[in-house]
This record gives C-alpha cells, structure tokens and sequence, in this order.
C-alpha cells in the first residue's frame, strides 16, 4: 500500500492510477490482508510441513544408509552410493520402471479413450443410457485392492473361474503367474475401474457443452465427426486436463491391486512396489527405499508439469 | 480379521486440540500419503489407551484358524490358574512379518510371537527386546540347541513353543495305489518325480508367495554343502558366485520339469489343496501347509520322507525344522506380567494344550505329553531329534532384508528362467554386497 501512495506521489497527477489496481487497493484492508495472511500462511506452512517437507527429506534420505531403527544418529551419508546400486544391482527396478511407463500408456491410450466413447455414447442418449452409467460406473466405488482380489477369483490357476470355464485342466493358463501375460490381465483389471471414471467426468463436461454451439455447427453443415472433434472436444478442455493429470497419477501410483495379488512381484513390479518392499517391509532399507521414491517423484513430476504446461499454453493461445 | 495395534501408530491424529473437521481429515489423509515418503517419522506417535495393570497383551501372527484357536486355548488356560488376563491381538501372518520393525519401535503388545534364530537376534542387537535370561533360568526340559536359538550374546530372549519339520509331503494311500516308494537318495527321488509326471500327478510347486521355494533351496544346499557351509553362506560369508551355490541351482533343474506348471502363481494353500485332491504327488513343504488343507477326517493319510539324500558325505544329517515361540517387546509396558506368562509358556502342560488343538506342530519341550501325539507328529519328533544340525528356514537364517528384497526374487526368477543360473548368482552376489556392508 505504501508503495502504491509513493507511485502516486511520484507521478504527481492524481487519475493516473489504473482503476484496476485501486480497486485491488481499495477492497483489502490491513484486516483483509491479515486473515488472508494467516488463510494463506497455514495453507501454504501446511503443504509445506505434510508435502515438500517429506519429499524434500526423502531425497535427503536417499542419500543415506538407515535401517530404520534408532534414532538420527544412526543414519549414515553415502552419496549416490544407493542410486548406483539402484540403476546397476537391483533386478527389479528396470522392469519396474518399464511397468509403470506401460502402465501409463495402456491407460492414457487405452482406457481413457475408451472412457470417453462410452461418455459420449451414453451423453446422445442410447436406450437405457441411465442404467448403462451406473453400471460403467460402479466398479470406481471398489478400491483397486478389492479389484486385484476379484482378478484372482477369476484368474486363479487351479480355481479361478475363466481357467474351470476352459476346463484344461492338464495345461492351464496360469493368467496371474506367468510374467509374460500377468501385466496385461491387471491392467486390463485396473482399466475397467479407470474407464468408469472418466466416463463420468466427461459426461459431466458433455452435459454442459452448449446444445447451441452443436446446433450451430449442424447448421454450417458439419457432420457428427466433425461436430465432435472441432466443437465438441476442445471445449471439453478443462475435463481434459483434470483426465489426464488424473490418468498419470492413477497409472503411477497403481500399487494396491497388484500388491493384493502377488505382492508386485514375478512379472508385476512397479516403483511403487518397491517403495513398500524396502521401506515399509521387515527389510527396512529407508535410504535405498527412498532413493526408488525418488525416481518416482521425478517420473510423475516429467509427465504431470509437462502435460499440464502443455494444457495450459494451449488454453492461453486460444 | 482382528487388527493389532500395529496399525496404532499409523492413525492420524487431528491438530492439538481442534475438533475433527473435514479439513482435519484431509490433513490426515496426506499425512497418510505422506507416510509413504517418510515412514520413520510417524512411528513416534500414537499411544494405545493402557488397560489394567494386570492385563498382558500379545500380538499373534498365528491368523490361520487351526493355531489360532489352539493358541486361544492356551492363553485361556494360562488366565484361569494366573488370574491375569491376556488380550490378544492377531493380524494377517505376512503383514505382522511387513509391519514388525515398526510395530516394535511403536507401541508392542507386551509378548509377541515371533521366530528363533537370526531373525530374533536382530531385533536383539538392535535393542528391541527385552532380556528374560532369568525366565530362562526356571526352564527345564529344553535342549542345548533349542537354547542356542533362544540366545544372542549370552542372554536368552526367546521362549521356544513349537516346531514343525520341513520334508516331502504325499498321500500315504495314492503311493500304495500306484506303487511308489519313498525316495532316500536324489536319483531315486528323480526317477520318482519322473514316474509321478508321466503318472499325470506331477510334483506340486507353489511360490507365489515367495517363500515356499526357499525350503527347496536350502535342502538341496544343506545335502549338497553341509550344514555349515550353508550356514554361513546365510550369514553372508561366501559369496554367491561360488561354484558351490551354482551346484546347488544345477542340482534343483534335474527336478523342475517333474514340476507341475504355475509355480509362481500358486498359493501354498492351493498346493495343499492339489495335493489333499491327487492331482499332485507329493510337495517339499513344512508340516502344517498340507496338514491344514487336509480335512480332518483325512489327515491320517499325510506322510512324509526326509528330503533325500544327495551327497553321502552329509547324508540326511540336517533337519529343516522352525521354530515359533515369544518374545518381550523393549517397549512393554507390563514386563512382569509379560515374564510371567513367558514362564508359563515355557513349561510342558503350556505345549500340552496348545498341542492338542493343532496336530500340525511338535513341542520343544522334552516333558510335553507325547502320547496323544498322531502318527505324523511321532515320526516328525524322531526326524529331529535324529538330527545332527537343525536349520530354520532361509528367511529365518539371513538377514531380513536380503530375505525379503533379494532372495524372494531370485529364486522366482530361477524357478521362471533355470537356465541363467550365471545372471543369477551374480545378481545375487552384488546386491548382497551392497546390503551386508551396510550395516
């Protein structure tokens, strides 16, 4: 405020002030300014104590050795030593790393399409449409723990319901144990939780999309394929940008329903995983668990500010 | 499934005296996904409301229904002659086993169940437990061995309550009907697993859940290597690279095309199921897993052989065979009363009535009451006590971090790849460099 008097002082003409920033001046009192402080300071001291704070220890983490037992003192500094052995030593982590990139994919190029075909076939109102939705919709109130349980009751060698249904009993498919096809019936699992999902958030986008901007369109002699890519889509935007932020962090931080079926190993590792298995399991390795959460910091951190840069520049050009 | 107060410390808790609001609950939930990140530092809080003082609490891993219930009966029986009372609380096996370096830092049940041997001494030496060697001194009816197991740095830490060997597991009647006999050296076993997969009944295997492999691997090493070596390859003093260890690898091909297929992904439980249902042969697993799938009315029908012999230098001197037992948390709250049900547990009556419930297990104790044994539990005593060396188990015997991050993983991939034994105990051999020097 003071700073704003000064400029006035220092232009000399009383009307040179832009309405806007007197306005700004005028509606915030010292009072305003102070429970916007204390708003803003307890948000921001908040994000800073339960999100950057941990983070920013974990990567101090990473660079130690630490059993997790005893107190500060015990935590020893050994430098890049746990990145090292990571990347060279540890068996896991390149398939781990390669599982969540598919991972990513399946559900980016995959699912999330599909979600949005499903929106917008039950958005122009097919028979039964409503009944669709809720069904569609269902499995997103199972936790994905619960989803890996039902996986099994279908996929089970000796007992799962698809391999009894085959009825080989000699040769049969081991859906959840063979490496080479266990990755693919989770994600196939975890996309038909996804695919609710976004079906619901891109119905409610469709649902406010003007009826006049498509009629309009329909006017000018657009057809239907037309209408949807050049009108409908863009302005479906902001869903845009929320499904696939959305769609990043579910892909990467898809943990539970592997982990409820074998314990994310055997073909199923993900960074996530891991994480669990070096820091939260009897093994206790807090610095070389912390390094692999470091990396998966970094790979959501890549996709997440690329992705959203992107939107955003996009949004501004427009 | 009852939840333990392992979970205690994990409970978010809401900001020094404001209501709970929803903002609150956020709060706590990104505490929670903070936990993920910086696990150590919520060990510190949570406090369980405290119960009488005469109350001891003991946090159970036994989550199946037949130990659970026999430990139930046991505690029952310690309550009525002491008057105190004890409150269990059981979680899941594997999540007690994931949870336990934390559980034991947070706020521990007073006794806990735990496993003897090496994963005992590290909590041990990492000043986890509380020292009974007094308890110890009352002890009567445990041999050397088992006190050996109990001990770390010449204090005792461990009450002994059970035991289970580790064999070859097979229906007494299906070898009857087709003629198999029972296998005392690796050829025999061999040409008995070939006979069994042309037989359309092959060798069950099961490793989904990562350990059961292990018991497959350290007999093959203890019948080819001797007890010692395999003691200190689990103690990290040779090196994985050996020509020994790939041996052991080489060895344990010759029997996995008799294997039934989908090892990896197949439960023990499952195995013991395909084993009560004939569609499997026989199985290298401990006692209790096919005791427990069997229904009662079958379990006569369970024998076993001694995993066979490979090098007649070592013969069948070692036994496969763990041991369950109780521990004092550092941390307890009622070490007295925790002592005192230690004690009890201890004596011969405490496994007499523990025995009785589950027909799965073998007492320590040399004055249990060994006349209600079945069958199955008589030869299971005589297999140990006729052993020179006792092992634990593989997870029981190395350090828990190269258990559970590094050999869970190996053995899968050799049970999935068992051509690239070289890749393996390489990758073997780096990461247990890199996780023994550590400490």
């Amino acid at each position: 405020m003071r700073r704003r008097t000064a400029r006035r002082g220092h232009g000399g003409g009383r009307q040179e002030v832009p309405r806007g920033v007197r306005r700004w001046g005028r509606s915030f009192t010292r009072r305003d300014v102070a429970v916007l402080g204390v708003l803003l300071g307890t948000t921001v001291l908040l994000d800073v104590l339960v999100v950057w704070g941990p983070a920013l220890a974990s990567v101090g983490l990473s660079f130690t050795s630490w059993d997790g037992i005893g107190g500060i003192g015990d935590i020893r500094w050994v430098g890049g030593d746990n990145y090292a052995h990571l990347v060279e030593d540890y068996p896991a982590f390149w398939p781990a790393v390669r599982h969540n990139l598919l991972w990513v994919a399946f559900l980016g190029l995959l699912a999330t399409p599909f979600g949005l075909l499903l929106a917008v076939l039950v958005d122009r109102g097919v028979r039964f449409s409503r009944f669709y939705q809720s069904v569609l919709y269902l499995p997103v109130v199972l936790s994905l723990a619960v989803v890996g349980f039902m996986a099994q009751l279908l996929l089970g060698t000796d007992q799962g319901v698809v391999n009894t249904l085959r009825g080989n009993r000699n040769d049969p498919v081991d859906w959840l144990g063979d490496s080479r096809v266990n990755l693919w019936m989770m994600m196939l699992a975890a996309s038909w939780r996804h695919t609710g999902y976004v079906m619901i958030l891109y119905l409610a986008g469709l649902k406010a999309v003007d009826p006049a901007l498509k009629e309009a369109a329909a006017l000018d002699g657009a057809n239907e394929r037309q209408t949807f890519l050049r009108v409908t889509f863009p302005t479906l935007r902001p869903v845009n940008v929320i499904v696939g932020v959305i769609t990043v962090i579910e892909a990467l931080r898809a943990f539970d329903i592997v982990y409820a079926v074998n314990k994310g190993r055997n073909g199923l590792e993900l960074l996530s995983v891991l994480i669990t298995d070096n820091i939260v399991g009897e093994a206790s390795r807090i610095g070389f668990g912390s390094a692999i959460a470091v990396v998966l910091l970094g790979v959501s951190l890549v996709f997440v500010v690329t992705f959203l840069v992107q939107e955003l520049r996009g949004a501004r050009e427009k | 499934m009852a939840q333990s107060s392992s979970s205690g410390p994990r409970t978010p808790r809401t900001g020094a005296g404001h209501p709970m609001s929803r903002r609150d609950l956020l709060r706590g939930a990104a505490v929670g996904a903070g936990a993920v990140t910086l696990p150590a530092l919520l060990t510190a809080c949570g406090e369980r409301p405290g119960g009488d003082r005469n109350d001891v609490t003991v946090g159970s891993n036994a989550s199946d229904a037949v130990p659970r219930k026999a430990f139930a009966a046991a505690f029952a029986a310690y309550g009525k002659q002491s008057g105190s009372r004890v409150e269990v609380n059981t979680t899941e096996h594997n999540e007690f086993q994931q949870n336990v370096t934390r559980y034991l830092q947070g706020s521990p049940d007073d006794v806990f169940m735990w496993f003897a041997g090496y994963r005992m001494r590290y909590f041990a030496e990492k000043g986890l437990l509380t020292e009974i060697s007094d308890v110890w001194r009352e002890f009567e009816g445990f041999s050397q061995a088992l006190k050996d197991q109990s001990t770390h740095d010449g204090k005792q830490y461990f009450v002994p309550y059970y035991y289970y060997p580790w064999a070859v597991f097979h229906r007494r009647s299906l070898f009857e009907e087709r003629g198999y006999e029972q296998a005392g050296t690796w050829d025999q076993f061999i040409a008995l697993a070939r006979r069994m997969k042309e037989d359309g009944t092959p060798v069950a295997c099961c490793d989904k859940d990562g350990w059961p492999a292990m018991g497959t691997f350290d007999y093959i090493d203890l019948r080819l290597n001797g007890h010692d070596f395999h003691r200190s390859l689990m103690a990290g003093e040779e090196a994985w690279t050996d020509r020994r260890v790939r041996k052991v690898f080489d060895v344990w091909r010759e029997l996995l095309p008799y294997y039934q297929k989908g090892a990896l992904g197949r439960t023990w439980e499952e195995a013991g199921q395909g084993l009560q249902r004939r569609a499997t042969g026989m199985a290298v697993l401990g006692m209790p897993h096919p005791g427990s799938q069997f229904p009662e009315d079958e379990r006569d029908d369970i024998d076993f052989f001694a995993f066979p012999e490979i090098d007649p230098r070592f013969g069948q001197d070692a036994v496969e065979a763990p041991v369950d037992g109780f521990l004092v948390a550092g941390k307890s709250r009622n070490v007295r009363g925790a002592k005192d049900l230690l004690a009890w547990l201890g004596t011969a009556r405490a496994e007499d009535v523990y025995l009785r419930g589950d027909p799965n297990t073998v007492a320590v104790n040399d004055g249990a009451d060994i006349a209600s044994y079945s069958p199955l539990q008589r030869k299971s005593a005589a297999l140990v006590s006729g052993a020179a060396h006792i092992s634990q188990f593989l997870d029981r015997d190395t350090r828990p971090d190269f258990a559970q991050t590094v050999m869970i993983r190996a053995l899968q991939d050799f049970i999935g790849d068992p051509d690239d034994v070289d890749g393996l105990v390489n990758r073997i051999e780096r990461q247990k460099k890199h996780i023994f020097s550590g400490s």
